[in-house]
């Protein structure tokens, strides 16, 4: 977060608090990722009319994004901002790539394995799990079962 | 275009462009109102939730490209327009997808007949010219494929499993053939083919094909949809959450 990327470079101490509000909002359905850590978050610039937030949509079906757009305009309020916009960007297409290692390490310390081709149990790090469900308790999420230890466990598509 | 809203709004004839956006809009909004029909109906929990989520998919694509439509447009149309606001003369979807549920069979035939359709459409989109176009399309696309993994694997276990369900997903075939005109290619043809033969089922002989969809001529199941699906928004116009 140290603000770079952001247009109006003059303001950037003011920036980058601003961005620091935006990128504290966390997934409402996996609240130890932040829209910052998940890719959510593209953009935040602060220009003389206001605030400006970009943000790109995860899968088509993900009922959160509303949700996300209304803590983000929420987390600005409370920080005493008035004047802003949120802007949904549909290109570049959202990927998994976007997740970072702290993210990754994250999310599996939460009990969801991230992301990838070769998904590891979060809770023994055996590989090769079994899956169990394509489609899960969510629309990022398939249901696997472990088949060293037998816990079953999400696991964050990948896209 | 003679159509007209209860709200007295004539029916517009939209640009190319627009009517490009707003007729896969419609495929899969149709197609994710016939799908939440499943939800608490399916055969098993996880057919259940798989049905809904791809329900789900398909609502948010046609959510993104009607929105998308509307500031094209630039005359203030929201998403709840296009989908809400139409006569069933005005909807532009194929016809494959607005067709009943039917048995389990019937679902997955269509599903994996527009999953096939899809993954061709989005994958050509994807590299377009269109910014927020390819954006969308690129997002549709991996969807479609996960779709297509859970509607061929079922597509073959039917056709390759008991008489009785081999029986079903050939009659699905047959029942649903003469829509699919309307969203078929050679790419389309080869890749349905292929996947036939892993389940042993088989092309109709019969040539026959209703088209008309994309021209605002539907069958007859497409008014009792949207009178469904409308009636909240036609009941109590400008109604929100």
């Amino acid at each position: 977060m140290d603000g770079s990327g952001i247009p109006g470079a003059g303001m950037v101490s003011v920036a980058t608090d601003v961005r620091a509000v935006v990128a504290s909002v966390v997934d409402p359905e996996i609240p130890v990722l932040t829209i910052e850590d998940l890719g959510i978050l593209r953009d935040v610039a602060e220009t003389q009319d206001g605030v400006t937030v970009t943000i790109t949509p995860t899968y088509s079906g993900c009922p959160a994004m509303r949700q996300i757009e209304a803590d983000i305009a929420a987390a600005l309020r409370r920080a005493g901002f008035s004047d802003f916009e949120i802007i949904v960007q549909q290109s570049p297409a959202w990927t998994t790539d976007w997740m970072g290692e702290e993210a990754r390490r994250k999310l599996a310390e939460f009990g969801i394995a991230p992301p990838t081709d070769e998904v590891v149990c979060p809770r023994c790090q055996a590989d090769h799990p079994r899956l169990v469900a394509r489609f899960g308790s969510t629309a990022c999420k398939a249901l696997m079962v472990c088949s060293s230890c037998g816990e079953p466990f999400d696991h964050f598509k990948q896209y | 275009m003679i159509a007209s809203g209860p709200q007295g709004m004539a029916a517009k004839a939209l640009s190319p462009e627009i009517a490009e956006l707003v007729s896969y809009g419609d495929d899969n909004l149709v197609l994710a109102q016939r799908l939440g029909e499943w939800i608490s109906n399916a055969p098993e929990l996880e057919i259940d939730i798989a049905l809904g989520n791809i329900a789900l998919d398909h609502l948010g694509v046609a959510r993104a490209l009607y929105t998308y439509a509307g500031e094209v447009e630039g005359e203030g149309r929201t998403e709840d327009d296009f989908a809400m606001r139409r006569t069933e003369r005005e909807f532009r979807n194929v016809l494959l997808v607005e067709q009943p549920n039917g048995d389990f069979a019937h679902t997955i035939v269509r599903q994996f007949f527009f999953d096939v359709y899809s993954q061709i459409l989005w994958s050509g989109l994807a590299d377009g010219d269109d910014n927020t176009g390819a954006g969308i399309a690129g997002r549709a696309v991996k969807e479609a494929a996960y779709h297509f993994e859970f509607s061929s694997s079922w597509l073959i276990r039917l056709g390759d499993g008991t008489e009785e369900s081999h029986r079903r997903a050939q009659a699905a075939v047959d029942a649903l053939w003469r829509f699919t005109a309307e969203i078929a290619s050679d790419e389309w043809l080869a890749r349905v083919s292929s996947v036939f033969e892993t389940a042993g089922l088989a092309i109709p002989d019969d040539p026959y094909q209703r088209v008309g969809g994309r021209d605002g001529y539907h069958t007859e199941h497409l008014g009792f949809l949207l009178a469904e699906m409308q009636w909240m928004d036609r009941a109590y116009p400008g109604l929100e959450w």
